[in-house]
């Protein structure tokens, strides 16, 4: 059996080996020094680097992420944490105006190699500013590349893939997957950027999600395949933008039926992209359905919190409600 | 910066700015232009000509949407900024960037920027790439005394005194921000005060005088190459048009305007290098003639360029 790291763990892993590989790559953001970041990701990363490459920024988000844009400008390759994905709201304009559009507005003479590290989604009564899941407010933004692991293994690879793209890359982490383990192999991989992985396969039924959700889908797709003998396919897009056509494509074209869950809210959202697309890569699907974020502000107290976002029991009973075609 | 290491060549660029700006005017009037987005820093040429030339080869700039002169002072191939102005293809973005967006890293031009104040962090963020690579090189950043109130002057002008950045910022107070003069949006009127606050340097200069401009610079570049640190220039300008196109400044008097206009920076150096006996009324004659063919091959050079392929607007937003 391979080796088993913590989704976090294998996050500084894959930092860490980028840096040593790459002196041009630093990381800056609030409390990443020798305090290890708030979710503890550049743990030990400053006793080995030291305060230059990783180093401690003052409460000043978009210089977080505008310094970040300077240091690419001349040759450097920076990472800058957000540390939560609320926040980058303060950031929003380095985002969103500066990183995404210096390639364009050059005429690509100028790239902005950088990665934009910051964590999202409920999971710890963090109340309504600290539980966002915003990831489609950034996947409407030409320029950005915007990334969502959900495994340990998809972490490393898509970290370091992320730190090596020349563009500036948005990538999410969520905060309830930190401690959760997987197998991490030894030895140096990548995952591409724009490659969906399929986390379980079916014929019956395809569930598209990312990040977080994916486990309460492979969850409820185990149960119903138990309990109704339903057959589901479970796509983890990975990254929102670019988007895995091809692979949903291939899925949809099997099963003609489709459940999208996301943790973010319905409106607008991302379940709304994706329910759309469903229909454009596979006009004759037979059967689609949504599940997302309730359309509200995320409460503090548990139960409020956790009847917000999907459930694995709401995702079971949505499959079987494909499944017989009564959506 | 060795084309403005002379009183005759900072006295050559700032002519050519202010003609470049006319010439972009007139040919605004005759349709030639993109769009109306362009804003004049006629006035303020002594500001970009006279910090840019305390620089050297291989430093950077941070410019701002008023950034003609800025681009121009840094040495910037003529042709391409006037196809650029057209919306060419050859222009140096394609077309695609415009006035507010020309940026060349090779001549040391981070960037113009059309968002007010975003190019401090970004500058102060090359200030701390050049420190991170062990560099001697500097930046100069550009901003208006409406961005000093930006947020992100703030958070860049203490990051940059607590890692002692060599990053120069340098204010130009042209006094209003579109319509609104600085006594109505800031607490302070000497905004070089402010460098206090973030351990570092500040003067005020005469932003209409190029050799003062260039003599503070050089007092600020020296400091922030030595590592001391960053510096806060206010250079105190006026701009003789309105913010953009469409503004025709009824919010200054005409005394205002015509006080600010005899001190000319152009005209006054012009005065001032004759008295001197470093140039002649012939000399002149020949600046403005070489200015004139300049700006006419420029014109040419934009009209025979073609605009850009439809295909473009999918071209450039990943880079490989």
């Amino acid at each position: 059996m391979n080796r088993v790291l913590t989704y976090r763990e294998a996050l500084t892993e894959g930092i860490k080996e980028e840096m040593e590989k790459d002196e041009r790559v630093f990381l800056i953001g609030e409390d990443v020094g020798l305090y290890g970041g708030a979710y503890k990701v550049s743990k030990g990363l400053y006793d080995i680097f030291g305060e230059n490459r990783i180093v401690d920024a003052p409460l000043s988000e978009s210089l977080i992420v505008g310094s970040g844009i300077g240091a690419a400008l001349i040759g450097l390759r920076p990472i800058s944490e957000i540390m939560y994905i609320d926040f980058a709201t303060l950031a929003s304009d380095q985002i969103i105006n500066q990183a995404a559009k210096f390639h364009f507005m050059t005429g690509g003479k100028v790239t902005v190699p950088m990665v934009i590290r910051t964590q999202q989604g409920t999971g710890r009564s963090a109340a309504a500013q600290h539980s966002q899941s915003l990831e489609t407010w950034y996947v409407h933004i030409p320029g950005l590349k915007v990334v969502m692991p959900s495994t340990p293994f998809d972490a490393k690879g898509l970290i370091k893939s992320a730190i090596r793209d020349n563009n500036p890359v948005l990538f999410i982490e969520h905060k309830s997957l930190y401690t959760l383990k997987g197998e991490v192999p030894e030895e140096n991989y990548l995952i591409e950027i724009g490659k969906a992985d399929i986390k379980k396969y079916g014929t019956d039924i395809t569930i598209i999600s990312y990040s977080k959700m994916v486990h309460y889908c492979l969850l409820a797709a185990n149960k119903v395949q138990e309990e109704e003998n339903i057959s589901a396919e479970v796509i983890d897009i990975r990254t929102l933008n670019p988007i895995d056509e091809q692979t949903i494509k291939k899925s949809l074209e099997k099963t003609k039926q489709v459940l999208i869950v996301t943790e973010s809210n319905k409106t607008a959202g991302m379940s709304a992209e994706l329910f759309t697309k469903s229909y454009e890569l596979v006009p004759d699907l037979k059967n689609v359905l949504r599940i997302a974020g309730k359309d509200t502000i995320i409460a503090c107290t548990p139960e409020l919190e956790k009847y917000s976002v999907p459930s694995i029991e709401e995702i079971e009973k949505a499959i079987i409600k494909v499944v017989n075609g009564k959506i | 910066m060795k084309h403005l290491n002379t009183p005759e060549s900072m006295l050559f660029y700032m002519m050519l700015i202010r003609d470049f700006e006319m010439k972009i005017s007139e040919e605004f009037a005759y349709g030639k232009l993109a769009g109306t987005m362009f804003h004049l820093s006629v006035g303020q040429e002594a500001t970009s000509v006279g910090s840019i030339s305390a620089l050297e080869e291989g430093d950077y700039i941070q410019s701002h949407h008023r950034g003609h002169g800025h681009m121009i002072a840094m040495g910037a191939d003529i042709n391409k900024m006037m196809a650029e102005m057209f919306g060419k293809i050859d222009g140096y973005c394609k077309g695609k960037g415009g006035s507010m967006h020309i940026a060349d890293i090779s001549l040391g031009n981070l960037g113009a920027n059309g968002i007010v104040g975003a190019g401090i962090p970004i500058a102060t963020g090359a200030g701390f790439g050049l420190k991170y690579l062990n560099s001697d090189r500097v930046v100069m950043c550009f901003l208006g005394e409406g961005a000093s109130l930006e947020g992100e002057f703030h958070e860049s002008l203490n990051f940059s005194g607590l890692h002692k950045l060599p990053v120069i910022y340098v204010i130009e107070n042209n006094m209003y921000s579109l319509s609104t003069p600085l006594k109505k949006a800031s607490a302070v009127s000497d905004l070089s005060s402010r460098a206090a606050c973030y351990n570092m340097p500040g003067s005020q200069v005469d932003g209409m005088d190029v050799e003062a401009v260039a003599s503070i610079a050089k007092k600020a570049v020296v400091h922030a190459r030595k590592g001391n640190g960053p510096y806060l220039i206010e250079s105190l300008t006026y701009r003789y048009y309105g913010h953009s196109r469409s503004d025709s400044a009824p919010y200054r008097t005409k005394e205002e305007e015509k006080s600010w206009k005899t001190r000319d920076p152009i005209s006054t150096y012009k005065e001032k290098l004759i008295e001197r006996g470093i140039i002649t009324h012939y000399d002149l004659e020949e600046y403005s003639g070489r200015i004139e063919r300049i700006l006419s091959d420029a014109v040419d050079f934009a009209e025979k360029s073609d605009f850009p392929d439809k295909q473009e607007i999918f071209k450039d937003i990943y880079a490989e």
